[in-house]
């Protein structure tokens, strides 16, 4: 069973986001950038399945510019085998990279495709969606749990109400939560192995797709600041303010 | 254990200005030598924090086309102020009246961490292998004693020391000779010290804590390319310290602080002393209108030449301010660390070459212009001990009349953690309370540097004796590290009516403070998982 996994450059977790002063996005340059978190755990599973025999070869994937090469070299570093770089500049909407992954799939036709839940740069949450129907593959999102059986995959998902198993047809798209599993840290030793091992580039105008944004961002700002809070003397004071300032009760 | 091993002919701990140049040099004078150079941060320049107004002379000998090579130097000085400061007042200082070795006319306001990037991308280029998000967390020695390696940390081990899932083992790095490039208090650094006693006949060392914050201003405020220095309030006379304020491209102004760490009143707080000065009306009103965007701390090497370790030992060496090659009245080190790499390549290359003994560095390193800076530097900072005036007015007679030549060098007395004076005997100190607009609290100013350090992994803080902060330190000192600690790891908590020494390890920011001013060495900073610690952007 052959995996594709879809990987994206995003700022680092632990970094406080700036907005830019003229509100045309955020901050990037000289910031701490990674592999999107959900994302590792993908890479993970992956790579778990060919150790446990059930995946035959993985293959990593990630559009955007140049230094995005640095997300699939991570995930040559912990065990994918192969890496593509599908390189375009500026901003690119979900739609657009569900496209050009369908292209890949095309083209590599592996029998399943994982990737992160969502980015937690845009927090869309689409792509993995957008690519099942293009491809009219089922779906199986927001994985804590994944069982390979024959030519088919048993899937817990993380719901709003608990948990819910399904079973989806392979081919199939999975999108991973941060509960799957616990991603492993690449060793020196793989990380100097995966300088060696091969990256493909692709420019995204070679694979026929119209990449252009069909959102159009008007601005981009910080969410207002907290009002600092208020200490009250008792709690008829309290249920006071509650009702005729804050008016929830 | 068995570990893996890799082999190289030179392993370089540590990707600031100082192991970049010895990896560059290197490269350059045999580019089929097997280079490796380990980062601890998650990126190289993650962890590097400086002023900075860099002299480029190191740079301009490492790569002399620095220019057309896109690198980050780019603001040149154009402006200088001194200022001292009273609690209301400020005096400025005639420019002219300065020693020569505070004057930055051709100098450049820089990102110390973005030049590291540069001299990362340019060490790539020649064939270095840089691996970041590795410490090096063990030294290790053959049979006759020479250092011939380290071995990378473990990675994956949960709060007690068990192998989690994730548990990927280190492994060893041998090198036919090791640099350690550590920066100030080295942890390795410092243990190679000890083994090899290689500051016997040395004064102790000198530290002190350097803040820095940037700042974006509004346009009439700011002014591309003026330095500015400040001595005076809010410290008092017997405290050795003093600020700077850069400012550099983009509206951008470094605004730092920097205090020595042989200061007495173990009341004082180093970060609420910076956050005051800011208060200031010749600060305040230039900050006024604009917003703090980082925020960090480290310690820095005040020590000098007296101070200055031997820099050698059998299979390896240390660089910059591993060792302590910091230019105090200069308040630079970055172009000497630099050199002091440059210096370490071609001592390495004709070690391996020819045969030739380790030592040739130090006679190399008495011959090249960073030893003359230091030995001209050499009694500025311990002036400063009879109090700030005197050591103005010896500093102006022995660097403006004498430059530097006097026929006698002061000495350095202690060792930091040795001055603090019991907390019954100092007055405390009542600081202002943060207004969020130009001053700040410890809470929300960690939250700017990025750090994190996975919660799950031991503690990289270590006590010696785990109950001495409440059975000592707490009466005698009221426990200073609850505030020489730039970030907050330290806390007393009362529980049950008994005080709790909490470490939140995971605050920590790398900056060294509590292994250097913990006064009875209590405190050991080993490292912590690979790629923890803070995020600097453009520090």
């Amino acid at each position: 069973m052959k995996i594709l996994v879809a990987v994206k450059r995003v700022i680092d977790y632990n970094v406080q986001v700036r907005v830019k002063e003229d509100g045309t996005g955020v901050v990037t340059d000289n910031v701490k950038m990674s592999t999107n978190p959900p994302d590792d755990n993908a890479i993970e599973e992956a790579v778990k399945l060919k150790e446990a025999s059930k995946a035959t070869e993985i293959i990593a994937v990630t559009v955007g510019e140049e230094k995005a090469q640095e997300t699939v070299r991570k995930a040559l570093a912990v065990g994918a085998d192969k890496g593509i770089h599908i390189k375009v500049d500026g901003i690119i909407e979900p739609l657009a990279v569900s496209k050009i992954l369908q292209k890949i799939v095309e083209k590599e036709k592996p029998d399943l495709v994982f990737m992160g839940k969502q980015a937690i740069d845009d927090d869309c949450n689409q792509t993995g969606q957008m690519l099942s129907a293009l491809l009219n593959w089922p779906q199986a999102t927001f994985a804590s749990k994944i069982i390979v059986k024959e030519n088919k995959l048993e899937v817990t998902r993380e719901v709003d109400e608990g948990l819910e198993t399904i079973e989806v047809n392979v081919p199939a798209i999975v999108t991973c939560d941060l509960r799957l599993n616990e991603p492993r840290y690449a060793s020196l030793p793989n990380i100097m192995k995966a300088k060696k091992k091969p990256i493909e580039q692709i420019n995204a105008s070679d694979l026929g797709v119209d990449t252009k944004p069909r959102i159009q961002q008007i601005k981009v700002e910080e969410p207002p600041k907290r009002k600092s809070g208020i200490k009250v003397a008792n709690v008829a004071e309290l249920v006071q303010k509650l009702k005729n300032e804050a008016k929830v009760i | 254990m068995s570990r893996e091993v890799m082999e190289y002919d030179v392993v370089i701990i540590g990707g600031g200005p100082s192991g970049l140049s010895t990896a560059i040099k290197l490269k350059q004078l045999d580019k089929n030598l097997n280079v490796c150079l380990l980062e601890k941060a998650s990126e190289i320049g993650a962890h590097i924090l400086s002023g900075n107004v860099f002299e480029t002379r190191a740079l301009d000998e490492l790569i002399p086309n620095w220019k057309e090579l896109n690198s980050p130097i780019k603001t040149k000085v154009s402006k200088e102020k001194f200022l001292f400061l009273s609690k209301t007042k400020s005096l400025s200082w005639p420019t002219w009246l300065l020693p020569s070795v505070q004057k930055n006319h051709n100098n450049y306001i820089i990102s110390l961490a973005n030049l590291c990037r540069w001299l990362g991308e340019q060490a790539e280029a020649l064939g270095v292998e840089i691996f970041p998000g590795f410490p090096a967390s063990e030294i290790l020695y053959s049979d006759n004693g020479a250092v011939k390696g380290i071995v990378t940390q473990d990675m994956g081990l949960d709060k007690i020391g068990n192998k989690k899932d994730s548990f990927e083992p280190g492994i060893e790095l041998h090198g036919k000779i090791t640099v350690f490039a550590e920066g100030c208090r080295g942890h390795l650094g410092k243990q190679l010290i000890k083994k090899f006693d290689l500051n016997k006949g040395k004064d102790p060392q000198q530290y002190g804590i350097g803040f820095k914050e940037i700042w974006e201003i509004s346009d009439q405020n700011h002014e591309e390319g003026l330095v500015m220095h400040t001595a005076g309030w809010p410290l008092d006379n017997n405290t050795y310290g003093g600020s700077f304020m850069y400012h550099a491209e983009n509206k951008q102004v470094f605004l730092g602080y920097v205090i020595g760490l042989d200061y007495k009143n173990p009341h004082l707080s180093p970060f609420d002393e910076f956050q005051r000065f800011k208060t200031h009306p010749a600060i305040k009103k230039i900050l006024e209108g604009g917003k703090r965007i980082s925020y960090g701390a480290r310690a820095l090497i005040e020590g000098g030449l007296q101070s200055l370790p031997k820099m050698y030992m059998s299979g390896a060496l240390l660089v910059g301010c591993d060792a302590g090659t910091l230019n105090m009245p200069k308040i630079k080190g970055s172009h000497t660390a630099m050199k002091s790499g440059m210096i370490a390549a071609e001592t390495i290359i004709e070690n391996l070459k020819e045969k030739k003994d380790l030592s040739i560095y130090e006679d190399k390193f008495k011959k090249s212009w960073v030893y003359e800076e230091l030995h001209r530097a050499r009694n500025v900072k311990p002036s400063f001990s009879w109090g700030l005036i005197i050591g103005i007015i010896f500093t102006g007679i022995d660097q403006i009349l004498f430059r530097g030549k006097l026929p006698f060098t002061l000495r350095h007395r202690r060792s930091d953690h040795e001055t603090l004076k019991p907390a019954s005997e100092m007055p405390k100190i009542d600081y202002p309370k943060p207004d969020n607009v130009i001053t700040f609290d410890k809470t929300s100013s960690v939250y700017l540097t990025g750090t994190n350090h996975t919660e799950n992994q031991p503690v990289h803080l270590q006590l010696k004796d785990s109950a001495l902060p409440t059975r000592y330190t707490l009466e005698k000192y009221d426990e200073p590290a609850q505030r020489y600690c730039p970030v907050g790891v330290y806390e007393i908590q009362i529980e049950n009516d008994n005080p709790k020494f909490v470490i939140n390890s995971q605050n920590c920011i790398h900056c060294k403070t509590c292994d250097i001013k913990e006064p009875s060495q209590n405190i050991t900073w080993v490292t912590p998982e690979g790629g923890g610690g803070p995020k600097y952007g453009n520090m």
